[in-house]
């Protein structure tokens, strides 16, 4: 099964029109070197085998719905009707809507994801998406860097360790210098911005899921001459102050938790928000409303001289594929829940994740790291080593206790909690984790 | 009449979805200031005018489910429905999940990684970039990486591209850092081998090629190009962007080319989404092995494991593990063609490109670098004709226009990629509708189209007073 058209008769007639005498002919100009390598595949399988052979592969897994890992992406509802919408042929098998009269489906859905992402970022626009929340970061340094013209980053240890590493491999590669802040009693100090830093970067809630203020460090930023970067959950922002309002310039996040399946870390989609006066320097797609020829509303890609495909070496980043349409999934998802709805499932999360906090405190050995108030992640200290913990409660058939790394501390593990946990399945974890440590 | 915007679909109080019973009080876990004063202005809607919502929207857009799509460069071919009740049965794995949970999700990449080894003739493999110019850039900084361990990393500061390269590789290039230098096509539309001799030297980090190249035409000097990029110390790139010409009938390893990325959403049907998401993995040779992003995929005594340990490598390009769902689906298409499908689905890729081009020239069309074609091929329209009006005009005929503007060292040009899942009588019509196009009218074809959802856009108005938001008042 190849998924062609064409007939025996077709296949020659069409040789023929071309002159060549068979399919091999089309490559014979091709160094006879390089020309049909010996190559081990398997064989091809019908239909039926592949999704056998796939569920065979499934059945080694041990599905974490439900589960009580954090570290940014967590076990949410994805709402069926956003995936049958998503799934419509026309928004999966499009391209990059360069041709916006035949378009507009995808045009317009990324205009509605940008107003709601700027709303829920307090910022006023949004770019069509990034690959993740860790790129996002780093593309939104970058952008901090080319409009301030600095080369240097200061990062809050409350960064999601992987997004630093991350942002750590961009900066690499431009020579701009990195510097960890490390945290204090869980949250970030206010300190000494070092001159001729571009950027100032935090998370909030922050990796141990504590609550930050940060409307002091942004000042600070401000005063130095530098940009200020938040990274942000966009499901905490259905409750949460948005950063534009404590004094954020740039605003970015992972959208998996708008309902987005784990799907083993991806894909997801990254946003980007910023304010309006940077948005020349922006990378990546951009859609505006404009008019047709008959003055009916339409949208259009716009601004695109800061892309790839027109400025070359010379463009803003060298993003091209994005993350469309898991970024239109997460805009359905904050439109069919709504503001009353978004709220309702992150206060429910944070709710779970406090009496999970709760329960598991009672257990002997166990200790608080993440200071109060936090939000619907926090870490715990552990009498025993993170992993075997994971893998004895993964034995009864608990997804929890993400190991956090050493920088932090030792014998430390991140929990969290969603809409999707009930108080018999805390108190389940509860008994399995007392059992495992005792 | 205009389309509504789901925030004019709004109703105050209005409600969708519902997944909370009880709700909890805020200010008894979260301090009143932390707390949003103002709730976002999100559409408040009813699940079935949501529905109606996106359903009209997606009525306004074409895909290749319901359109003929020969974007060049672009490998519009039919994405399988049955990749996506494949993905369905990886949704709820949690990245952070005990790897000895998830060990057939680890097989899956490992085995992914090995077929993707074995088409490209690489040594090793990272599956972690996230899309192809992502691909590019974890590749350039492996190279980077590799000349500045070998004490060669200030002097190697130029990468060549062709002047008819993707606008990704000059792109990429300079987000690594480097200095971009141009090599000009020769009068065959292939890279000029004594300009590029010229520009060869010990500042030259990597040449970034594209083969089959934006032309569609197979670079027959490439091994030529590999020994004189080796004596140099240059490390050969391959943007794997065409690989669909010419999976399972030649490698880039085989070629000399020491790293390689494949848009996985190009050759190996991941949908494109409207612009995303992808998948780019990045092949190595043996040499630059050391340099891969973390984690790798590995196997070992017990079972499949992710591998942090590698002391050189570039760090991490991307959080967890990649797009994993685009992985399954490229799994699954490599098991269902086999060897043999994808050798088969390349040559008709081909022959369906060269068939289109015969029936474009017979209509008239030019053909400025007339070689043998592979899987797409640049052509211009007769004189006195724009290709901006001829490519709307086939969206008034039902088609989506090929790449238009594209590449750079055409003049008008239209670059069609056809895709081996297109038929006889698709091409055949496809053709008839150019064909017809330069029957009609100068008028008709600067007003078209005419009866899409909307018509030609004011494209300098939103580049001069964008509104980038529902409620951005400009």
């Amino acid at each position: 099964m190849d998924y062609t058209p064409h007939t025996e008769e077709e296949i020659q007639a069409m040789l023929q029109r071309v002159g060549a005498g068979s399919l091999e002919d089309l490559y014979r100009h091709l160094p006879q070197e390089v020309l049909n390598p010996q190559i081990s595949l398997p064989e091809p399988l019908p239909e039926w085998a592949v999704l056998e052979e796939l569920k065979r592969l499934a059945a080694n897994n041990k599905p974490a719905f439900k589960a009580f890992l954090g570290g940014g992406i967590r076990s949410h509802h994805t709402p069926p009707v956003v995936q049958a919408l998503a799934s419509r042929g026309e928004f999966l098998t499009a391209y990059t809507p360069y041709q916006p009269e035949v378009s507009q489906g995808v045009l317009q859905a990324i205009f509605e994801y940008q107003t709601m992402v700027a709303e829920l970022a307090g910022l006023e626009v949004a770019n069509a998406s990034m690959y993740d929340g860790a790129t996002a970061l780093a593309e939104g340094v970058l952008l901090a860097l080319r409009e301030t013209g600095r080369m240097r980053v200061v990062v809050s240890q409350g960064v999601h360790p992987e997004y630093r590493e991350v942002l750590q491999s961009y900066l690499d590669a431009v020579g701009a210098e990195l510097r960890t802040w490390p945290l204090r009693e869980g949250r970030t100090p206010l300190g000494e911005i070092p001159e001729g830093t571009g950027a100032v970067v935090a998370q909030n809630p922050n990796y141990l899921g504590a609550l930050e203020d940060l409307a002091p460090l942004a000042e600070a930023a401000h005063r130095a001459g530098a940009l200020f970067v938040v990274v942000a959950d966009p499901l905490s922002l259905g409750v949460l102050e948005p950063p534009g309002a404590y004094g954020a310039d740039i605003a970015v996040g992972d959208g998996q938790t708008l309902g987005l399946p784990m799907g083993f870390g991806g894909p997801h989609f990254g946003y980007l928000a910023t304010k309006k006066a940077f948005v020349r320097q922006l990378p990546g797609r951009l859609v505006s409303e404009t008019v047709d020829v008959e003055g009916r509303r339409g949208y259009i890609l716009t601004l695109q001289a800061r892309e790839q495909y027109i400025r070359r070496a010379k463009a803003k980043s060298n993003i091209t594929t994005n993350a469309q349409l898991t970024a239109l999934m997460g805009a359905m998802y904050l439109a069919a829940l709504g503001p009353e709805g978004l709220k309702e499932v992150a206060l429910k999360g944070v709710a779970m994740a406090h009496r999970l906090w709760e329960l598991l405190l009672e257990i002997p050995g166990v200790a608080p790291f993440t200071p109060k108030p936090f939000f619907n992640e926090f870490v715990l200290r552990l009498p025993r080593d993170p992993q075997a913990v994971r893998k004895a409660l993964a034995a009864r058939g608990f997804h929890a206790a993400t190991p956090v790394p050493r920088e932090y501390g030792e014998n430390l593990a991140l929990f969290a909690a969603t809409e999707l946990h009930r108080e018999e399945d805390l108190m389940a974890l509860a008994e399995a984790m007392r059992e495992v440590l005792a | 009449m205009n389309y509504p915007t789901i925030f004019e679909r709004s109703r105050h109080g209005r409600r969708g979805l519902r997944l909370v019973q009880e709700v909890p009080e805020a200010t008894r876990y979260i301090p009143e200031g932390f707390l949003r004063k103002e709730p976002p202005r999100l559409p408040q809607v009813d699940e079935l005018t949501l529905v109606r919502h996106y359903t009209g929207l997606s009525r306004r857009q074409v895909g290749v489910d319901t359109t003929f799509y020969p974007l060049g460069s672009c490998t519009m071919k039919y994405n399988p429905k049955l990749h996506e009740e494949a993905v369905r049965l990886f949704a709820d794995l949690h990245p952070y999940q005990d790897p000895r949970t998830a060990q057939g999700a680890l097989e899956l990449m490992w085995q992914l990684g090995e077929y993707l080894k074995a088409l490209t003739g690489m040594d090793a493999i990272t599956l972690e970039p996230a899309a192809g110019a992502h691909g590019e850039l974890t590749g350039i900084l492996i190279i980077r990486a590799y000349h500045q361990d070998r004490g060669e990393g200030k002097e190697r500061r130029v990468v060549l591209v062709p002047d008819s390269a993707h606008g990704s590789n000059p792109a990429t290039a300079s987000m690594a850092g480097y200095e971009v230098r141009e090599v000009p096509s020769g009068p065959d539309g292939e890279v000029d081998l004594e300009a590029l001799k010229r520009e060869l030297g010990p500042h030259v980090a990597a040449i970034m090629l594209t083969n089959p190249n934006t032309l569609g035409l197979f670079e027959r000097r490439i091994l030529e190009i590999a020994r004189l990029s080796k004596e140099a110390g240059v490390q050969l790139y391959y943007d794997g962007a065409n690989l669909n010409a010419i999976m399972g009938w030649a490698r880039p390893g085989d070629m000399g080319f020491d790293v390689v990325h494949l848009n996985l959403h190009k050759t190996f049907t991941v949908p494109h989404g409207g612009g995303g998401p992808g998948s780019g993995p990045v092949g190595v040779k043996a040499h630059l092995a050391p340099y891969l992003p973390v984690p790798t995929v590995e196997r070992g005594e017990e079972g499949f494991h992710l591998n942090f340990d590698l002391p050189k490598s570039i760090g991490r390009v991307r959080s967890f593990y990649g797009n994993f769902l685009a992985l399954v689906r490229a799994w699954a298409y490599i098991r269902t063609l086999g060897l043999e499908g994808l050798k088969k689905a390349a040559a008709l890729s081909v022959l369906n490109a060269r068939y289109l081009k015969e029936l474009l020239k017979e209509r008239g069309y030019r053909i400025p670098y007339d070689g043998p074609c592979m899987h797409e091929f640049v052509a211009q329209p007769p004189a006195g004709f724009r290709t901006l009006d001829l490519a709307k005009g086939l969206l008034e005929l039902g088609f989506h226009p090929p790449t238009v503007y594209f590449p750079l060292i055409v003049k008008e040009a239209l670059m069609v990629e056809p895709t081996e899942t297109e038929s006889k009588e698709t091409l055949e019509a496809f053709a008839e509708a150019l064909g017809e196009l330069l029957q009609k009218p100068k008028e008709w074809l600067e007003g078209a189209p005419y009866t899409t959802p909307v018509r030609r856009l004011d494209e300098v108005r939103a580049n001069k007073q964008p509104k980038l938001t529902y409620f951005d008042e400009g």
